[in-house]
Formats: structure tokens, sequence, C-alpha cells
């Protein structure tokens, strides 16, 4: 296990350094001077050259790139222009609302995709069946910022049953925390468990072909304990993955999520930094998303190892 | 971030179709692609059903943003301050938004810049992931170079990357097609190169390599036309994508300039509004919606009559 994780470890560097490399590149796709985009129209010519120098950008692009690189070994990740600190700060910050959006927003997929998807492909073909993978493939059409909005007029103009848009602190007031989250959470789950469905419903349907199936249920046992005993775990090894893998779609649903409702986390700094252009702010949110991303991926896979040995020898 | 199974029409973070796990493969072709063959090929795939619901909802589509001025009643960027905020209903058959602006003509309109952009990022993504991909799945050597990028640009969360790319190059149709281009080419050029590793040891290609065809030959008149099935399939999903993609960066602001009405910008302006007018969002929502149900359906069936292997049962 530990020659595995290491292999696996190792196998990231390469990975993050051209993930690193592409974000350092990202401030000179800007088109014409970056310098000047940055500072705006009314900077004059002092200003501009001064702030090309505090930036590095008067230096060869190679040199640029190695101070870059030396930068983030060190953790920095540069100061924010607009919010006046450190861009390591300012996504300390703003990380709570994310992660509690993407914890509780994976909570509403797995919920809500996990027995969906037991349950179609356990009664394969029946209505059930049907109801259900017509939801998903809805789930998987509706974007789900739109959806956000429909939910909101629905239960928060119309029914007046939940805020509309904002954030309280789980950690100081539990139960506001809570009352804001429902929606986002659900809206931000909703398509994520449709794929769980999906993805959960297939597992099954190859589990119930296996051969110890067929000896259960040729021993004389009930249906339900065959499917429910038998088949349910080892279906749901596989639906491990899909969580690394949808991750993507969770983290990248998350900034959007918060600009429907107006929660301060990373998606909303980064949109503000676009508009300011905070170009620093842009890099480490980018830079912190995709690492964060990796490594995600890289647990689940090692979990995954863990619960099923076969895959550590492929 | 591997290969995703069939059911994977993850929006918009497409997986890959693996041949390894049974992506159309060889087989899918007829053998002598004439005329009769091919024929049969189309009927075959027109047969499917939901290739011909989400291809005939397709076609609707594109007659809607072909014809948008003439079937439009108003003119989408003429602003009627006094008409602001009408119900659906009387001349406004969907309402107007903020600016007296009528969402129907909004709608039909913003078609254009969605199969505009899905469309020329789906036809991007295939022509730089077939030539990416057959190099690096027929010599060797580049391969490690060109998939450790492709695999540094598939480690950033999709609509990220795209909205890094946005925040550099500015608001514009053709910044978000390059965008959308770049977040998705990976997925292609890996699939065209699995499927040319799994190709290029048969033994037709062997034979082509004892009759003293060069390379790129080989590659482009022999392995080529055996990813057209899983590049079809792909790129259809990659249109769905690309159209969800671009509704989101219009929704976020970083799309297309707010004077383009596509769906994104006027769901945004709809969230503005959402307490006294639902059906500013609504509506586009509603076409962004049958788009992507259009193309994932056509997607679905293609992927099942070119390869039966991966049917979803």
């Amino acid at each position: 296990m530990t020659t595995y994780l290491l292999r696996r470890l190792l196998a990231l560097l390469p990975v993050m350094l051209v993930v690193v490399t592409i974000v350092f590149f990202l401030i000179h796709l800007i088109p014409g001077d970056p310098v000047a985009v940055i500072l705006g129209p009314e900077a004059n010519a002092q200003q501009i050259e001064d702030a090309r120098r505090e930036l590095g950008l008067d230096r060869p692009l190679h040199e640029q790139l190695l101070r870059f690189y030396g930068r983030l070994l060190r953790g920095d990740l540069g100061r924010s222009y607009f919010l006046d600190r450190p861009v390591t700060q300012a996504l300390w910050e703003r990380a709570e609302p994310t992660l509690v959006l993407m914890a509780s927003g994976l909570f509403v997929a797995v919920l809500i995709g996990v027995p969906s998807g037991i349950v179609a492909g356990a009664y394969q073909g029946s209505w059930w069946d049907r109801g259900l993978m017509t939801l998903a493939l809805l789930g998987v059409c509706v974007p789900g910022f739109w959806l956000s909005l429909n939910f909101i007029y629905l239960f928060s103009v119309w029914l007046g049953w939940l805020p509309v848009a904002g954030y309280a602190s789980v950690f100081q007031d539990p139960v506001a925390a809570a009352r804001h989250m429902v929606l986002p959470a659900v809206s931000l789950g909703f398509s994520q468990s449709a794929l769980i469905a999906r993805i959960a419903r297939s597992c099954m349907i190859e589990v119930l072909r296996q051969d110890y199936i067929r000896t259960a249920r040729a021993k004389g046992l009930a249906e339900r304990t065959v499917v429910y005993l038998h088949a349910f775990r080892n279906a749901l090894v596989p639906v491990v993955t899909v969580i690394g893998i949808t991750m993507a779609i969770l983290i990248g649903g998350a900034v959007v999520t918060e600009i429907v409702f107006n929660i301060p986390g990373l998606g909303r700094l980064i949109i503000s930094a676009i508009l300011r252009r905070d170009y620093p702010v842009v890099q480490g949110v980018v830079l912190v998303t995709a690492a964060a991303y990796m490594l995600i991926n890289l647990a689940v896979d090692v979990v995954y190892a863990f619960i099923d040995p076969r895959i550590r020898y492929v | 971030m591997a290969g995703t199974s069939p059911a994977a029409a993850a929006l918009p973070e497409p997986g890959i179709e693996r041949p390894g796990s049974g992506a159309a493969g060889p087989r899918s072709m007829p053998d002598h692609p004439g005329a009769g063959a091919r024929a049969r090929w189309v009927r075959r795939v027109l047969r499917n059903r939901n290739v011909a619901v989400g291809g005939s909802v397709l076609v609707l589509l594109v007659f809607v943003a072909l014809f948008a001025d003439a079937l439009s009643p108003y003119n989408p960027s003429r602003l009627y301050p006094a008409q602001r905020l009408r119900p659906p209903g009387g001349p406004n058959l969907l309402g107007t938004d903020e600016f007296g602006r009528d969402v129907l003509s909004l709608v039909l309109h913003g078609s254009r810049v969605s199969l505009l952009v899905g469309g020329v990022t789906m036809v991007l993504t295939s022509l730089g992931g077939v030539v990416i991909g057959l190099i690096a799945g027929y010599y060797r050597r580049l391969d490690l170079v060109v998939m450790r990028v492709m695999d540094g640009l598939m480690a950033f969360p999709a609509i990220l990357l795209a909205i890094a790319l946005m925040a550099a190059r500015g608001p514009g149709v053709w910044n978000v097609v390059l965008a959308l281009s770049v977040v998705y080419l990976p997925r292609t050029a890996m699939l065209i190169r699995s499927t040319a590793l799994s190709v290029r040891e048969l033994d037709y290609v062997l034979a082509a390599q004892a009759l003293g065809r060069g390379g790129l030959a080989i590659a482009f008149r022999h392995i080529l036309p055996n990813c057209i099935g899983p590049l079809l399939v792909q790129g259809t999903f990659i249109f769905a994508y690309a159209v969800l993609a671009e509704a989101i960066l219009g929704f976020l602001g970083v799309g297309v300039p707010p004077y383009v009405p596509s769906w994104g910008n006027v769901i945004a302006s709809g969230k503005n509004v959402i307490r006294e007018a639902f059906w500013v969002s609504l509506f586009p929502g509603v076409a962004l919606t049958l788009s992507g149900l259009s193309l994932n359906l056509l997607g679905d069936g293609l992927r099942d009559v070119l390869d039966p292997r991966l049917r979803v049962q």
C-alpha cells in the first residue's frame, strides 16, 4: 500500500509542474501589455514601469518562470492588488463557505443518487427504473445555476420557507447556516446525484449478473436478501470512484452556486477578482482548486485501492 | 480523472470514451465502407430512437438560430423602458425583461451564440484532438511530453480553467470558443490517442508498414477512419458541454459581452429581477435544458449504434 501511495504521489509531480506552468502563463495571455491592462487607463508611464518591476515582468521569461516556481515552493502566491493582503490569506478567509457548500452538495448527491441507482438497477426495466432514469437524464441536462434560480423563486420568493440568498457560518449560528445551505446544497447536489444514480445503476446490474448472486438465488434466498445483502455492498465499490470523477463538477458548480446565492466563498472571490483585474488572486484560486482537485482524486483512488486491493497491482 | 463509464455524461466535465473499456473500436466501422455499406450505416444510425428524437430537436434549434431574425417578433437589442417586466402573454408572448426587451426574441437570438460556440468548439476540439491524439498515439517518443501537457490541462476543473482563460482574454464570442476548445481538447486528444494505440497493433497496420507506408500516411489513412465513431460520439457530448459552459460563463458575466443576447446572460439579468419577474430567467433556461437534452440523447443514441458494447442496459 505504501509503495502504491508513493508511486501515485510521484506521478502527481509532473502534472503539478504542468499545472503551475499553465497558471504562470495565464498572465501572459492578456492581450497587449498586461501591466497596462491591470492598472487600467488612468495609470501613467511611471506607475506602469514601477508595477512591471514589482511584478518581475521586466525580466526574461524563463527567469520569471523560475521565480514563480520558487515563490510557490515557499507557499507564496503573491499579493492581491485590490484586497491589499497576501493571496494565501484571502484564500484562507474564503475557504470555509466553499468547503461547507461542497460537503453539503456531495451529501445531497450521495443521499439521492445511491438509493435511486440501486433501486433502478435492482428492478431493471420496471417503472421505477424508467422513472428514475428519466429523472437522472433530466438531472444531467438541467443547468444547476438555472435550477437554483427556480428553487429561489419557488421556495424563497413564493413559499417564503427559506432565505433567498446569503451565508451564515456553521460555527456561529448552525441553525441559520443550515437554513441558508439547503437550497444551494440541493441545487449543487442534484446534477451530481444524477450521475451517481446512473453509475450506481449500471454497477448494480453488473453485480446482479455475477455467479455468486446466481448461487445465492439458487440456494433459495429471498430476492430482497440477495439484492440488499449480497449485491448492494459490491455495487457500492465503483461508486466511490464516481465521487472523484465528479469532483470537478462539484468544484465548478460551487463557483456558480456561490454567485447565485451570494455565498462569500472562493467562487465569488475569483469572479470579483476578474472584474477588478486582480490577477494574483485569479491565479491563486485556480491553482489551489486544481491542486485540491488532484489531491481529492488521489485520495479517492487510494480509498478505492484500499477497498479493492486488486487495483494496486494494475 | 480516468475515463468514465457510459453514464458519465457529466456537464460540463466530460470523461473520455475509452476504447479499452469498449468505446467504438475498430469493429464499429464497416470493413469496406463502400456506398452501400455507408447507406446501411446511416440508416442504422437514423433508426435509433434517441438519435431521431435528439437529432430532430437539434435540427429545429439550428433552424431557429438561422432564422432568428425572421422568427423574432421584436429586435432583441432594442430597449423599451416603458414596457419593462411585462408578464408573459399579449404582444410579448414570453414577457419582457428589466429593460423592456422581448424575452421570446432574446431566447430565439440566444440560440445563435449557444449553437455557434458549441458547434465551433466541437469542430476545433475534434480537429485538434485528431492531430494531437494521432501524433501521440503513433509517435511514441512525443507521446510522453504531449500527454503530460494534456494531463496538466485536465487537472483543472473545466469551468475554472475556462473562467481563468476568459479572465486573461476578456469577454467575446471567439474568446469563449477559444477557452472552451482549450478546456475540452485534451479529452478528445486522449480518446483518439487510446484508439490509435489499440489500432496500431492490428495486422493491417503492420501490413501497411511492411508495404513501406510512411508514419503519417498510416496514422491518417489507416488509423484515423477507425477513430471516426468514437470521435462523433465524443464530439456530440462536447457540443453539449460547450453549450452549457457558454451559458455558465455568460451567467457569471465573463462570457460573451452583455449586448450580445445569449441564454446565459439573459438568465443572469433575470436573476436580478427574480422576485418580480420569474419569466426572464425561466424561458432561456428551458431552451438551454432542451438543447442539452437533445444533444445528450443524440450522443447516447450514437454511442448505442456505433458501439453496442457500451450500451447502457
